[in-house]
């Protein structure tokens, strides 16, 4: 069991890479990654609520949706969870920990809908059959930090990028693009590692 | 475009694109634009979800108060997201197979929160439906174009049907339906909008939009932020039409004002 946490981590975060291999989580990943100090800041809050969230959602389906029957509303369920559940986080992180909010806060409400964080949670509880809940954080956690890497490389790249004499017609948006197309070729490089 | 009813169809369709002009709604995009019949489908799903939601909230928006109105249209998109998936799975498993996770993910699209947020939220029923279907159908064709062109140079065929793979030594460039494929065909789209000016949201030059970020919160992001991007660059190039007209009109009444004058000149020295 240990093993295959360990395999469902490096999968989740390097072969299934979850914004260069399966698109999710793409407007944060294009808007919020132009320096790498804020880009750093989206990943860590990132970690935080999709793992929550992950754990969370699976309790949810497996304490009420299995038992009732009631796995097809799984989608408005998640849904609803997420957006309450980011809310809360934000209301607990002020109260208690101050520092941590401070660092976090503004990135909060922008994960409230996060594709990606809808998408974990339903992946979690289609791909895995047993154990939902260990894989489930194991996989929100593998996914975030994915995130997070791919993320704070592209600001890297795009803080560089910034001087560049680039090509008119692609200056801004497309160059970022072609970007994130050469690092999903890379990403393309860990396929069939695992 | 005096009905107000096919102005909205008209709009979404070419007008305010949510593909090719908004920039809203990228993850599907990207993702299920493998082929073109993918494309096809994901965009007909979203068509469906639009229509209804737009429909139901344009109705409702005078009952649902003002505070607590994002959770309930997330119930809202949520449940006809459900039933359009259920609806796929029954009658078109193979699709229902190729799209995958993206089909429940169409709750968070943005162009449907966008579209509740900022028409159907403003707007009666009916209307908020021809928008719906507008936006629905204008995302449709955008993304199978996408799906097309990727489809063509990726795997050699169109909608399935063998063109280029008929060759004798052809290979496919197999990237294009590979992940990095979609970011490059994306890219290219991007380019050639900044090269003709088109009024789209990455268009950045004369407008003071960055990039095609509303911070990655798609629930209250409504797309605005291109609306008036595209207005901007609207005006911008009308003017500059304008100017031009008046600068040719200017020209020709000088030119004409010569010739007269040379004519008087030469009638003057026959005389």
């Amino acid at each position: 069991m240990f093993v295959k946490c360990i395999l469902v981590l490096l999968s989740a975060a390097l072969v299934n890479n979850v914004i260069l291999s399966q698109f999710l989580g793409l407007c944060p990943f294009l808007g919020v990654s132009k320096q790498v100090e804020t880009a750093a800041g989206m990943g860590a809050a990132v970690i935080f609520v999709i793992t929550i969230a992950s754990a969370v959602c699976s309790a949810i389906y497996l304490a009420i949706l299995v038992p009732l029957d009631l796995t097809y509303l799984n989608t408005i369920v998640f849904i609803l969870v997420i957006a309450c559940l980011v809310q809360l986080v934000e209301m607990v992180l002020k109260k208690m920990i101050p520092s941590l909010y401070q660092a976090l806060g503004i990135y909060l409400p922008l994960i409230t809908t996060n594709c990606a964080v809808l998408g974990i949670a339903l992946n979690n509880v289609q791909n895995y059959t047993d154990h939902v809940m260990l894989y489930s954080i194991v996989n929100g956690l593998g996914a975030s930090v994915g995130f997070t890497i791919s993320i704070v490389l592209m600001a890297g790249i795009r803080e560089r990028i910034a001087t560049n004499d680039i090509t008119r017609s692609f200056r801004g948006m497309p160059i970022v693009l072609v970007t994130a197309g050469l690092m999903a070729i890379a990403f393309c490089g860990f396929s069939g590692v695992i | 475009m005096k009905n107000k009813y096919i102005d909205a169809i008209y709009n979404g369709l070419i007008r305010e694109n949510p593909t090719f002009v908004l920039m809203l709604g990228m993850c599907p995009t990207l993702a299920v634009t493998t082929s073109a019949v993918n494309g096809l489908g994901m965009g007909l799903s979203t068509t469906v979800v639009l229509m209804l939601s737009n429909l139901m909230i344009g109705c409702l928006r005078n009952i649902i108060p003002d505070k607590v109105r994002i959770p309930s249209y997330i119930v809202i998109i949520a449940s006809f997201v459900t039933i359009v998936d259920m609806f796929l799975e029954a009658y078109v498993p193979s699709l229902y197979d190729a799209l995958g996770i993206y089909i429940p993910l169409i709750v968070v699209n943005c162009i449907i929160f966008g579209r509740a947020e900022a028409f159907a939220s403003k707007n009666p029923g009916p209307l908020s439906f021809c928008d719906g279907i507008g936006m629905g159908l204008g995302f449709t064709w955008a993304i199978t174009v996408i799906g097309l062109i990727r489809e063509f140079l990726g795997a050699g065929t169109l909608f399935g049907v063998e063109v280029l793979t008929n060759i004798s030594g052809y290979q496919p460039i197999s990237i294009f339906i590979m992940a990095p494929g979609a970011f490059f065909v994306l890219s290219c789209l991007t380019a050639l909008q900044n090269k003709f000016k088109a009024p789209s949201a990455t268009n950045t030059d004369d407008a003071g939009c960055e990039s095609i970020a509303c911070g990655g919160n798609c629930a209250t992001c409504s797309g605005s932020l291109f609306v008036s991007n595209r207005e901007v660059l609207e005006k911008a190039r009308a003017e500059a039409e304008a100017k031009k007209a008046a600068e040719k009109a200017a020209k020709a009444a000088a030119a004409k004002a010569k010739k007269e004058a040379e004519a008087a000149a030469k009638a003057a020295e026959k005389e």
